[in-house]
């Protein structure tokens, strides 16, 4: 029984390696582009029953919004980049707890020795994803911020020449600060769904009957607190970094 | 001896998760003692306690888990 911290090429595509966590984050990022694109087109004043269901995710994501920002008309100008987060993680999160997933793929041989390498393994365990999730949300924190603001009012905020050196102390420290944000985003996302597959496989491993339920829901669980997680401090970053300061 | 490398790793290993879940554990139920406390001198105010309460347990968890990570790439790598 192997654990791999990187996760292992399946095949590689001219000259580009498809990893099996590839597979399924392209495969969340299908699902989500496919439906919406189905529903949206026959969109009806009373609404069918499947329009009906986005209806209420949407919805829910917006009250819950508008409900920690308090401002329904910012919620809205937020809600593409923070529900697209939100539902990507999620997905990604959920589709690596199923059964199928670390369990099914083939034994090969690495440098002579004998490997089992998984056809599909939870897109968030690879820090490859999270790290380009954490750059995709600091990267839309300080486009909102430089569109409200202008670019150097925005970058004011980090070097200030004109107020004296504690408040250029100040600003250099709030740098440093969102460079950490992407470190603690993405390890944060990491560790979580990266333990929780190793905790599933030892378990399976273990006492593969009926050990595993518990563990199972509590993987389920803990990808949709880390999803929701991620999306509401890009939320409250967002709001930080586009409501006037002081 | 025990000093050599394989078993400093494991034990590496192992203090660095244990340590990190010994801060985690005490810092997680301070904040749940005082929201609780908070919901039930105000249960009408719990739509607002409650996500700063997720908020606040997300980022200790986090700091136990980067304990974690440490821990796996020792092992691992």
């Amino acid at each position: 029984m192997e654990i791999s911290l990187k996760s292992e090429v399946i095949k590689v595509i001219l000259g580009f390696p498809i990893t099996n966590s590839l597979i399924l984050s392209l495969s969340s990022a299908f699902i989500i582009i496919v439906g919406s694109f189905l529903i949206v087109r026959s969109l009806k004043l009373i609404p069918s029953k499947i329009q009906n269901g986005f209806e209420i995710i949407v919805e829910a994501i917006l009250d819950f919004m508008s409900q920690t920002l308090g401002d329904r008309e910012l919620a809205k100008k937020f809600f593409p980049v923070v529900a697209a987060i939100f539902l990507f993680i999620l997905l990604n999160n959920w589709l690596g707890v199923l059964p199928g997933t670390g369990s099914i793929g083939l034994n090969e041989t690495h440098n002579g020795k004998e490997v089992f390498v998984p056809f599909f393994r939870s897109a968030n365990s690879d820090l490859n994803t999270t790290i380009a999730l954490a750059l995709i949300a600091m990267a839309a924190v300080q486009i909102y911020g430089i569109k409200k603001f202008g670019f150097s009012g925005y970058f004011s905020k980090f070097i200030t020449l004109k107020k004296g050196p504690i408040y250029f102390f100040v600003g250099i420290l709030e740098l440093i600060s969102e460079l950490s944000k992407i470190i603690s985003f993405s390890f944060r996302l990491f560790g979580n769904i990266f333990a929780g597959e190793v905790l599933l496989l030892i378990v399976m491993n273990l006492a593969p009957l009926f050990a595993p339920f518990p563990f199972v829901i509590l993987e389920f669980f803990v990808g949709f607190i880390q999803a929701l997680v991620f999306a509401m401090l890009t939320m409250m970053f967002l709001k930080v970094a586009t409501e006037t300061a002081h | 001896m025990f000093m050599d490398a394989e078993s400093m790793k494991l034990l590496a290993a192992a203090l660095s998760v244990g340590m990190g879940a010994l801060a985690a554990a005490p810092s997680i139920s301070a904040i749940a003692r005082k929201s609780v406390e908070g919901i039930s001198r105000n249960p009408e105010a719990t739509s607002k306690i409650q996500p700063a309460m997720i908020l606040a347990i997300a980022f200790t968890e986090a700091i136990a888990i980067y304990a974690l990570v440490i821990s796996l790439i020792i092992l691992f790598v």
